[in-house]
């Protein structure tokens, strides 16, 4: 592969590429991300490549295995270009007719298209799906277009326009005013505006200089920064040259968590391939300017998405925080200024470098510029990443983009910002997306993931799951943190066994302050964030189960019965079938009895219990009705007609 | 885990003392656990003290410091997935395998662990083992499955 | 290195640059108590107890004056009522694990502490690292280290290095707080080492 050695061959090159593509040429894109691959994409492709060998159209359509495109409740995806023809949930079997229809008759598959779940009406044409239709894909889109490894996809796709812009157009001081301007903050969870720390990096005394890519995304059911790097991995490279090239820094940081096989696969080969090319490394593009990048996999560790125990996790160390000040601009990785941001923070540089600070700043709210990507999961009808502009209101994300809530369950609450942010009710709904209005409500925006909860959600629980899980990722040093969450976990799981005391509210606000007050890092002080939200927005739940012992959403397995409503039960036998303990008593004809005393609430029977007789159900605060008498279990079919 | 190859690992990251974590997973991947000879190589070739190296192989959970069973079992503990039921699959699956997340039965068939979110959150709750998905799992579901595997 | 003026507890101190806060008040005399700080070891902060008030351009904020370097100007309140509040937490949360620690129950009661408040989890290690640290930064044997993380993390001995090293210093010994340490060293003396 030849270097390219000027911006003038840059282009030449992007001329021949795209002289080579015939944007009328038919071509079958895969959404090939790793959640598509885990419902079967991996087989959908050998299908389609078997097929466009079997009907011997390989050489007139075009094949694209892309990175994620979002809509991850459908996978696998598979999208005919030009036309943007969508077809979901494709199976291998469905490839040979997908593919005749597409490409030799010209029809559409109806079964696989889209289709409305409360309306019915079917669209094929993408842009059109509601689920895209409302989003604002900026920085997300390009995943839809390129194979992550081809450099000439990203070539093709006005890719390194930017880093030529910053790097033969604009000075390094320029560059950092546009970033201010553009009013970007930080996509990783604090929002910290981006401009203002680089021009800190760039001020600060000490050579040689850094800059990191956090990509230890831990928030559980947050995988935006993921499909990112899996994705767009020379989108993300780009983003930090020019940043690196701000800063005067020579030398970058990938940190990736070793649980993304694929993003450090497709990033390690367009680092080689950009190296091969020169736009990376001694000189890049005859600029002068020097860079150069290494891949450092995370271990396991949710507190290094923590930016001062990232740098001691690249340094070789355990993933304990610094104390800030000094911060990571002036004294970061081996106490040399430091440049660290999030993923996604760095993708949205090489748009305003390109479309300018006033257009990026025209999108968004006055506090928050520009889009968001938010991993809309749980409780959803259409689970996957989307990207907003900030100020759109929660409602339009988790209804018109969302689906709104399956099986007709009712919207509880809205999770955001993992382990450190809030849940928010149903009344906040109208509430426009942004950083300060997340905070202001109780939760922050976080990473972006945003755990839809339904009636069926535990509040309390959910502010126990949160506690449990920085139990263990605590790193253990500071006192407020590790012991604070060792007591929060044992009253919380205390109150959700019915074992709650009075005096626990106060206990959990008391550990609450201490946190905030005297932790070493923002994992201890926001450890109390899920307790302090749920509480605010859904005290009764508090209540009920300290002082009633009861789940008002028959969630905790403690307070809970499981009972066999004599009205309804068929006698079908299913749940005395599954009864992995032995509990129910029945036989044919007989209405069926759970053992309260043998019964270990494992909520098979259920599950199990056919929706149509719906005889199971929980009881929560109240005793079990006594068993019925053995006369009145026998059951007497009426004869329809007489 | 021949001490050749251990050397040969941390040659390639130049022997630097900031590579530990790097070395370690190479080791870790290729062997599937860190024998504590191992360890006393690395802290001998690396100059880190092996009370060091013994903070990182525990404080990490991507390390083990004993061998594993043939198959990894992974329950997804993440939010989405907890919301939709993970905590019932997790309690079905340690009753059919009698061990508890993080150990590995007397077989050395089995290892367990619950992990903090594979990203696949359309199928909620998800199990995955030895990579393989097993999605939108039902405690049901789940002596099928384990079952199969020899 | 230039001089930084600030004021704690009303008192006017000249600190140099680059020095904490607990620093430049035990020059001035002025005590704040600590639990995992050493002279002879780099600042820790793992404790937190030694937190103060500090208050710049008119706001105020609780610091860890062990680690947190003066500011021109700043004022610091060593004793306040969200101070004491929050000292007194941190040594109930403590005191869950070693409800008889003579450090512990003399801070305790200055600082009206209640040893029953939290859960007891007797396991005696408050985790200060003063021993870790210790045998890492001045005798420099690392014969006891730390092992995993959050609320499993704990103390443990390298019995190979321990077995050759400790018999004669020992030196950590009085440093531990609530004298785990000497227990959790005859333990693994006994288990794990091998003397030829």
């Amino acid at each position: 592969m030849a270097r390219i050695n000027s911006p003038a061959e840059l282009e030449a090159f992007r001329k021949e590429i795209l002289s080579r593509r015939d944007p009328t040429k038919p071509c079958i894109t895969l959404c090939s991300g790793t959640a598509c691959h885990a419902t079967g994409s991996k087989e959908v492709a050998i299908a389609i490549e078997e097929e466009l060998k079997k009907q011997a159209l390989a050489d007139k359509v075009d094949f694209r295995k892309t990175g994620c495109h979002g809509f991850c409740e459908k996978g696998p995806i598979v999208v005919i270009d030009p036309e943007e023809t969508c077809y979901l949930q494709v199976t291998p079997d469905d490839v040979p007719e997908l593919i005749t229809a597409a490409l030799k008759e010209h029809t559409v598959v109806e079964r696989l298209i889209y289709t409305d779940p409360n309306t019915g009406e079917k669209t094929a044409h993408e842009p059109e799906i509601p689920f895209y239709k409302h989003q604002k894909r900026m920085v997300f889109g390009a995943n839809r277009r390129i194979a992550p490894q081809s450099l000439e996809d990203y070539l093709a796709n006005d890719g390194a326009k930017a880093l030529v812009k910053a790097l033969v157009e604009m000075t390094p001081e320029e560059i950092i005013a546009e970033v201010k301007d553009a009013g970007l903050r930080g996509r990783g969870g604090a929002g910290f505006p981006a401009g203002v720390k680089w021009e800190f990096a760039r001020k600060s005394k000490g050579e040689p200089k850094y800059v990191v890519v956090n990509c230890d995304e831990g928030d559980p059911g947050a995988y935006m920064d993921r499909s990112l790097m899996e994705g767009n991995p020379y989108g993300v490279l780009e983003g930090l040259i020019i940043g690196a090239y701000a800063i005067g820094a020579h030398e970058g940081y990938f940190y990736v968590r070793q649980e993304y096989p694929l993003a450090l696969e497709n990033l390690s080969v367009a680092i080689e391939r950009a190296e091969a090319r020169g736009l990376l490394g001694k000189n890049i593009l005859g600029s002068g300017f020097d860079f150069t990048v290494k891949v450092h996999r995370g271990a396991g560790a949710f507190v290094c998405g923590e930016e001062t125990a990232l740098l001691r996790s690249l340094e070789g160390k355990a993933g304990e925080p610094r104390p800030r000040p000094p911060y990571p601009a002036v004294k970061g990785l081996w106490d040399k200024p430091t440049n660290i941001n999030n993923v996604e923070t760095w993708a949205n540089v090489p748009l305003i470098i390109n479309k300018g600070a006033e257009a990026f700043a025209s999108i968004g709210t006055e506090g928050s510029k520009g889009t968001k990507i938010f991993s809309l999961v749980g409780k959803i009808n259409n689970t996957g990443l989307v990207e907003v502009p900030m100020g759109i209101t929660l409602r339009e994300v988790i209804f018109d983009i969302g689906g709104g809530i399956p099986k007709g369950k009712k919207f509880k609450a809205v999770q955001t910002g993992g382990p450190s942010g809030g849940c928010i009710p149903e009344k906040l709904l109208d509430l426009k997306v942004g950083f300060d209005e997340l905070t202001k409500a109780g939760s922050m925006m976080g990473s972006g993931g945003m755990i839809i909860m339904d009636e069926e959600t535990c509040m309390v629980d959910v502010a126990r799951y949160f506690v449990d899980f920085l139990t263990d990722e605590s790193c253990g040093k500071c006192v407020p943190c590790r012991e604070g969450l060792r007591q929060m976990h044992k009253i919380l799981t205390r109150i959700t066994e019915g074992k709650g005391k009075k005096e626990d509210i106060a206990t959990l606000e008391s550990l609450a302050e201490t946190a905030v007050e005297a932790s070493l890092c923002a994992l201890g002080s926001t450890a109390a964030n899920p307790f302090l939200s749920t509480f605010r927005y859904f005290k009764e739940e508090y209540t009920a189960h300290i002082d009633d012992k009861r789940c008002p959403a028959l969630s905790c397995k403690e307070l809970i019965s499981y009972y066999i409503n004599p009205a309804n039960c068929t006698g079908c036998g299913l749940c005395l079938k599954n009864c992995p303990d032995g509990a129910i008593d029945g036989g044919k004809k007989k209405i069926h009895i759970i053992d309260q005393d043998k019964c270990t609430n494992c909520g098979t029977c259920f599950d199990v219990c056919p929706p149509k007789f719906n005889s199971v159900i929980k009881i929560s605060g109240e005793a079990v009705p006594p068993p019925i008498a053995e006369e009145q279990r026998v059951i007497v079919r009426k004869k329809k007609g007489k | 885990m021949d001490t050749a190859r251990i050397d040969q690992i941390i040659d390639k990251h130049d022997g630097e003392a900031s590579a530990l974590i790097q070395v370690l997973l190479e080791i870790q991947s290729e062997n599937h656990w860190l024998p504590k000879a191992v360890l006393a190589r690395v802290s001998e070739k690396l100059r880190v003290p092996l009370s060091q190296i013994q903070h990182i192989a525990t404080f990490y959970k991507a390390f083990s410091l004993v061998p594993k069973g043939r198959h990894q079992v992974h329950i997804c503990m993440g939010t989405a997935c907890h919301v939709r039921g993970a905590t019932r699959v997790l309690e079905k699956v340690q009753d059919l395998t009698g061990i508890k997340p993080g150990e590995t039965d007397l077989e050395l068939k089995f290892s367990l662990e619950t992990v903090n979110c594979l990203g696949c959150c359309a199928l909620g709750p998800v199990m995955e083992i030895d990579g393989k998905t097993h999605g939108k799992i039902t405690p049901a579901e789940t002596p099928d499955v384990i079952e199969s595997y020899e | 290195m230039s001089e930084i003026p600030l004021q704690i507890d009303g008192k006017d101190v000249v600190a140099e640059e680059g020095d904490t806060i607990l620093e430049a008040a035990q020059g001035a005399g002025i005590s704040i108590p600590t639990l995992c700080h050493h002279e002879k070891l780099a600042p820790y902060g793992g404790c937190r107890i030694c937190v103060v008030e500090a208050e710049s351009k008119g706001a105020s904020r609780l610091v860890v004056s062990c680690v947190h370097p003066v500011e021109k100007n700043l004022i610091v309140r060593t004793r306040s009522e969200k101070v004491d509040r929050i000292r007194k937490t941190l040594l109930e949360l403590l005191m869950a694990h070693a409800p008889e620690s003579p450090a512990l129950r003399q801070l305790a009661d200055e600082y009206g502490a209640d040893g029953e408040r939290f859960e007891k989890e007797i396991s005696f290690c408050v985790h200060c690292g003063l021993c870790v640290r210790y045998c890492a930064e001045v005798v420099k044997k690392n014969a006891v280290g730390f092992i995993d993380r959050g609320v499993r993390k704990e103390i443990s001995f390298i019995p190979e290095i321990a077995a050759k090293e400790c018999d004669d210093c020992k030196e950590c010994f009085p440093l531990c707080p609530t004298s785990y340490l000497q227990a959790a060293y005859v333990l693994v003396e006994s288990l794990a080492f091998r003397r030829d």
